[in-house]
């Protein structure tokens, strides 16, 4: 009890009267944790063991257990490592995209402006969107008779999403346009907090722009840009709802789609499981790392 | 930011505000084509060259409540003439609105339905998550807590969870329990999901609370309750509603659970309008005027939100 009293002695007067600090922290975090558990971490428990067997939820048979054989087959199906494949080509991609879009708007409206807030705010507009609903209208825009972006690029009846090729920089397209305002608003914090008298030093030295961006703006707005190239990583990597929407395309499928068809329309439940748990282990990864960043920023 | 000084900064300046301006149009013409789409008359939705300049009817969103059948010949002008607007605007568009045979009511499409659903949803979802989270934030803020980076991390990372992963084992209990599709079942989901965030950024703003506050007050007399109530509360309240409005958003938004967890009874908007596509009438005006209406609360949000996307984006790692 006494090393949660801060300030308070356990019998001081406050202390003695109505709940003690030590009944009150308890009665404050252990609902929420209580609650994560039993929502998050039962769930993933019940679905490891499920992991080890052949269990199919469309059927009423028992489950069987077959031990490893779920991870061997998933590990070694090569159509597994092609959706690994197209998820890592989607993610370098739509995160590439990001951080030049988002970055260069971010050196774009570095500078004093007319109506800056309101153009940083109808910027961001696309990230707030649903990605269902944005995947939607995208479908709309990519239409190859009729959609605005073949005719406003003069591209006659190009077929964005029926083309196999062309299909997954569609997808990661969107993406870009959703979240590189994202990393625009990361940037510009950035951007802002480049003390101003290292470009003055600089400007004193005769450093070219070259030299000054390479040497002062992106080193100290690395660690800020780092956060949102995690978080936009992992982000990516879970991709599922505007990808699922846009395209059929087996060349667009991700994992987060391969892993929602296996369970949920073919009901090879056992297997998914121990698919998702594979995920699982890539997304505590990255989680890990990113959290790390995040405390480092906060830290300064 | 430096002053602007020589001529060539000047016209450096000058194309760079040129870039952003063409920046913002492009970044700002899909939310403009969806919302103008939801404002045409079916046979301008999918012209070439696309339909700038049009007549605005709200004949989209009249067909988006109802469910409609083609008409097989010309309406007569007496009942034409006794319909509402709305059904006016239907009939312009050579179809009729179903009616139920024995009572003749107008038969809704289903959209309304899923519309409150998303509602009901989000709002309580959001409640629960919010309350939750400013108890757990506040313990954390001013209470040492074994293993508290641990517990925070563990926190975090139950909202990184893909939610597929989650749904696999959640729709087996949630069928073995009767769960599934009902709004207890996705509120819970949403909850859990939010809760994570709600306690990160919710324990940033309550950090920045002066201990010195609630300390005064308990020298003062106050119990730890009263003093968390009565002083920590209103000061964190910007915070709060800052934090209720990205969990309602998040909650709103959510496609994947929704598109798992619900069929019919406690489906939300966002499974629904992708559904309408290829359906028998489906039409791109009555699609967007869905997604329009589903959007217009998160712009408006959004610019409430604009001074807090930062810190809520970074989990409240970075503040302005």
């Amino acid at each position: 009890m006494a090393d949660v009293m801060t300030r308070l002695e356990p019998n001081s007067r406050a202390a003695a009267r109505g709940l003690s600090d030590l009944s009150i922290r308890n009665l404050f975090i252990i609902p929420t944790i209580t609650f994560l558990i039993v929502f998050n971490v039962f769930p993933l428990i019940y679905s490891l063991y499920t992991g080890f067997t052949d269990y199919r939820a469309s059927t009423t048979a028992p489950a069987n257990w077959v031990g490893l054989a779920n991870f061997r087959e998933l590990l070694s199906d090569p159509f597994i490592w092609r959706n690994f494949t197209i998820t890592a080509k989607y993610v370098v991609i739509s995160v590439t995209g990001q951080v030049i879009v988002g970055f260069g708007l971010a050196m774009l409206l570095n500078r004093p402006m007319a109506l800056k807030g309101l153009i940083t705010t109808l910027l961001m507009l696309p990230m707030m969107l649903s990605p269902a609903v944005v995947g939607l209208f995208w479908k709309l825009l990519y239409d190859p008779s009729f959609g605005i972006i073949n005719y406003f690029l003069g591209l006659g009846k190009f077929e964005w999403l029926a083309d196999p090729q062309m299909a997954l920089w569609a997808v990661a397209m969107v993406d870009i346009w959703m979240w590189s305002p994202f990393v625009m608003l990361l940037s510009l914090a950035g951007l802002s907090a480049v003390p101003k008298h290292l470009y003055e030093a600089a400007e004193i030295d005769r450093a070219g722009p070259f030299y000054t961006f390479f040497r002062i703006t992106l080193p100290l707005v690395a660690p800020i840009l780092m956060i949102a190239i995690i978080f936009r990583t992992m982000e990516a990597f879970k991709t599922f709802d505007h990808a699922y929407i846009l395209s059929s395309q087996p060349t667009t499928e991700l994992i987060a789609i391969r892993l929602y068809k296996m369970a949920f329309l073919e009901w090879q439940t056992g297997l998914s499981s121990a698919f998702a748990y594979i995920v699982l282990i890539v997304v505590v990864a990255i989680t890990n790392i990113y959290v790390k960043y995040l405390n480092k920023a906060k830290a300064r | 930011m430096a002053e602007i000084k020589t001529k060539g900064e000047m016209l450096f300046n000058r194309g760079a505000i040129l870039a952003v301006v063409v920046a913002l149009i492009i970044m700002l013409t899909p939310i403009y084509w969806i919302a103008a789409t939801s404002f045409k008359a079916r046979n301008l939705a999918t012209t070439i060259p696309p339909t700038v300049v049009f007549e605005p009817t709200l004949a989209p969103f009249a067909k988006l409540f109802t469910k409609r059948s083609q008409l097989r010949e010309p309406v007569a002008p007496e009942v034409y003439e006794a319909a509402p607007w709305w059904e006016k605007l239907i009939y312009d568009g050579g179809e009729q609105v179903v009616r139920n045979k024995k009572t003749n009511e107008p038969t809704s499409s289903g959209f309304g339905n899923r519309y409150m659903n998303s509602l009901i949803v989000s709002i309580i979802s959001t409640f629960l998550a919010v309350s939750m989270g400013t108890l757990t934030a506040y313990g954390f803020s001013r209470f040492r807590v074994p293993g508290e980076q641990d517990w925070l991390f563990f926190i975090l990372s139950t909202r990184m969870l893909p939610p597929v992963v989650v749904a696999i084992p959640m729709f087996l209990m949630y069928r073995a329990v009767g769960l599934h599709d009902t709004h207890i079942g996705l509120i819970i989901l949403y909850t859990a999901f939010n809760l994570s965030f709600a306690v990160w950024i919710m324990k940033g703003f309550i950090d920045e609370i002066p201990r010195e506050y609630e300390e005064a007050a308990l020298v003062d007399g106050y119990t730890r309750m009263e003093a968390f109530f009565k002083i920590v509360l209103p000061e964190a309240l910007t915070g709060i509603a800052a934090t209720a409005v990205f969990c309602f958003i998040t909650a709103w938004n959510e496609y994947a659970f929704a598109l798992m967890m619900t069929s019919k009874n406690a489906q939300t908007a966002p499974p629904y309008i992708p559904s309408q596509v290829g359906s028998g009438l489906s039409d791109w005006t009555v699609i967007a005027s869905g997604a329009f209406l589903f959007l217009v609360p998160v712009a408006i949000f959004t610019f409430l939100l604009r001074n807090h996307l930062l810190r809520g984006m970074s989990f409240g790692a970075i503040r302005k």
